[in-house]
């Protein structure tokens, strides 16, 4: 099934990511990813959120959220017309020997070094969902610790605005 | 003018125009009940906060208003809940508010909380927990707005004890702007051509009629493009009463417990034109085999529901009563002659009101006594119903023939509806008749409120089928379990006839067909509340 990125604008008060999140598991849908904060506006908050499914379902998802009083706004966002990011934190394990084997990695996924220890590295990458996961992948041989990612977030290209 | 939080809610009330509340009082809503105490809004003690919430659903049923239900926090604002999940799948407009413990108590497990605003998401059109008395008139103007625009429904305001308490400027806000709602009304002029030109061409036309012609008081109209196209039409549960039974486009309720003509002309359709209705699988279940027949028009408010369950071919987004208004502007009827008499030809064939077996003198047949029933209401009585075989039985023989003259449970199918609902038709609706048709196992879900119909002094007169079982749930162990009875004998009820004089109402029973006409003319000559107990063979079949 294909993957869908949703940019939803909602009231930024409270409640309103229990009732979208709420939403999902009552009706059936996959979530793939979630990612909330506010926007440029402090009255709004806009929620990505990563949808499983086909169009069907996808549709479905968009029409239910417009139903929710709190949500303002749903917009599909599509691939080839918008920017999407995702960011990790990466703990891995690291001795003199391997150090400057990640080093090396990390700069050509364009990452970069947030701490280290005696015996960690922990990297912070952004990037699409494929290059957070290809880095995840080639840190897997030196013993990942512990990762930690975000939602997606998605913006369209160009002149489009949503709000 | 400073008021406290309590008299705000009772002010907005009363400049909504409520008339009467259904609840149930409680320490954490006591302050606005001391309000209360001082407006000339009409309490109704229910005698469990689920009747409440039935009560007011049936009051908004009947009347088109919203419907208004209270109870204090924990176990009171949970014994709604059924109430509110009932009137959110049948899109009736209720506002219900809930006391809730003191503001900074909330996530502390103290005594008699209860997160309702969490417990209530899924069956909420919206709901506020109330944050500072300042946003009350707001909240309160806003709750009886989404209630009953759009599609109506359940909102829920869970007002915190010491908000009650707090004082507030009064100032009622004359405009809505609610960024997220904006409901739209006026369907698309392109798509209502594409429905006009669909039912020129149309040899096989049917309208398939549900809950939202009702909530929008669209009938007449119904009627009018109806009569003026020469379209057959099918009611859902929640349609029932949108057209007479006995008008002659009338094919009856459809679905797997509605009848043949009705099912028979929608899986021969070659337009079907479903006007707000949400194809439930009760009412289509093989909605794959109907929209390859047939050209699918959905006329519905609620986008979401347009596409959900049957693949639609023309779509319209809007008010049912504005849209079938557009479309018998222009509408021309399609060559439909053929098709209509054939359907005639059906209906007589198989026509349920004509065959009833009335030999036995022990049992009387439920079905014949609803319709003999029907012949003594009036275009103004109401009927309500409980949920099971008594549902079935009424839906079908009963000639309803007022649009809010039959009030159900449709989606929900919540036994212990019908009493309460009756009670709230009753007081929105006094100068109508109102019969609640129950049977004996519903009926005990909600035979307290027994004490509220009594102490208000409302003649809801109430039918009780005794068969001793849960008939439907007995059918279903027969046809789809191999007869193996397992907990449908209710071998223990008590004799109804004594419980009703126990509340010092009037009662009778009966079990010989031939004592059917006198006993209904005697439940219904006057404005008191009876109850009349019918002994049902248990064998009798729900269709």
């Amino acid at each position: 099934m294909a993957k869908h990125t949703l940019a939803v604008l909602v009231e930024n008060h409270a409640g309103v990511l229990s009732r979208v999140a709420g939403l999902f598991s009552r009706r059936g849908f996959n979530i793939d990813s979630l990612a909330v904060g506010v926007t440029e506006n402090p009255d709004i908050s806009r929620i990505t959120i990563v949808v499983d499914g086909d169009e069907y379902t996808v549709e479905q998802v968009s029409k239910q959220l417009n139903k929710l009083i709190d949500v303002i706004k749903v917009k599909k966002m599509e691939d080839s017309d918008s920017v999407s990011r995702e960011l990790a934190l990466i703990k891995v394990s690291a001795n003199a020997e391997t150090r400057s084997e990640i080093m090396q990695l990390v700069e050509i996924f364009r990452a970069k070094i947030v701490d280290v220890s005696k015996n960690t590295l922990t990297i912070e990458i952004s990037g699409s969902t494929d290059k957070v996961s290809a880095l995840e992948e080639m840190l897997k041989q030196f013993g990942i610790k512990e990762a930690v990612r975000t939602g997606t977030i998605a913006i369209e290209r160009g002149n489009k605005f949503i709000n | 003018m400073k008021v406290t939080g309590a008299q705000a809610i009772v002010k907005a009330l009363e400049l909504e125009k409520v008339d009467t509340v259904f609840g149930y009082p409680g320490a954490a809503i006591c302050p606005f009940y001391d309000a209360l105490r001082d407006s000339n809004i009409r309490h109704i003690l229910t005698r469990h906060e689920q009747g409440a919430a039935h009560a007011a659903s049936g009051y908004a049923r009947a009347t088109g208003r919203t419907g208004v239900c209270i109870s204090t926090s924990g176990p009171g604002a949970t014994n709604l809940i059924t109430g509110i999940a009932t009137a959110y799948m049948d899109s009736i407009p209720v506002v219900a508010i809930t006391g809730q413990v003191s503001s900074e108590l909330i996530g502390k497990d103290v005594f008699q909380e209860a997160d309702i605003t969490g417990a209530t998401a899924p069956f909420c059109k919206h709901s506020y927990l109330v944050r500072s008395s300042a946003d009350l008139p707001r909240i309160l103007k806003e709750a009886f707005h989404i209630a009953s625009t759009g599609r109506p429904g359940p909102v829920l305001i869970d007002i915190p004890i010491d908000i009650q308490c707090d004082e507030v400027e009064f100032n009622y806000p004359e405009n809505i702007d609610i960024k997220g709602y904006k409901p739209n009304y006026r369907g698309h002029v392109m798509q209502v051509k594409k429905v006009v030109n669909a039912i020129a061409e149309a040899k096989r036309p049917v309208i398939c009629a549900g809950g939202g012609i009702i909530s929008a008081n669209a009938s007449k109209e119904l009627l009018e493009l109806a009569q003026k196209c020469k379209i057959p039409v099918v009611t859902t549960l929640m349609g029932i009463g949108s057209i007479p039974l006995e008008h002659e486009l009338n094919m009856g309720m459809l679905g797997s417990h509605g009848v043949y003509s009705a099912n028979h002309s929608v899986y021969n359709a070659d337009l079907l034109l479903i006007f707000g209705a949400r194809v439930g699988d009760r009412a289509m279940a093989s909605t794959n085999i109907i929209a390859k027949k047939a050209t699918i028009v959905h006329v519905d408010i609620d986008p979401a529901e347009i596409g959900k369950n049957i693949h639609v071919s023309i779509p319209v987004v809007g008010d049912i009563k504005m849209v079938l208004n557009d479309i018998i502007d222009i509408a021309e009827p399609g060559d439909t002659a053929e098709w209509n008499a054939k359907l005639q030809k059906i209906k007589e064939e198989h026509s349920v009101t004509r065959k009833y077996n009335i030999k036995s003198s022990n049992t009387i047949n439920p079905k014949y006594f609803i319709n003999c029933l029907s012949s003594y209401l009036d275009d103004k009585s109401i009927v309500t119903t409980e949920v099971g075989q008594n549902q079935i039985w009424a839906a079908n023989h009963l000639n309803v023939k007022n649009a809010r003259g039959f009030i159900t449970s449709g989606g929900m199918g919540t036994m212990g509806y019908g009493l309460p609902a009756g009670i709230g038709a009753k007081i929105g609706r006094p100068e109508s008749p109102v019969v609640v048709i129950a049977g004996d196992g519903s009926f005990q879900m909600s035979m307290q409120e027994l004490g509220t119909i009594k102490q208000e002094k409302l003649g809801v007169k109430v039918v009780i089928f005794n068969n001793s079982r849960l008939g439907m749930v007995r059918e279903l162990q027969k046809v789809k379990y191999g007869g193996r009875y397992t907990q449908v004998f209710l071998d223990a009820n008590p004799d109804f006839v004594k419980l009703a004089e126990a509340y010092g109402i009037k009662a009778s029973r009966i079990c010989n067909n031939d004592e059917i006409n006198e006993s209904i003319k005697n439940m219904l000559k006057d404005n008191e509340p009876y109850i009349l107990e019918c002994i049902v063979d248990p064998d009798e079949s729900t269709l």
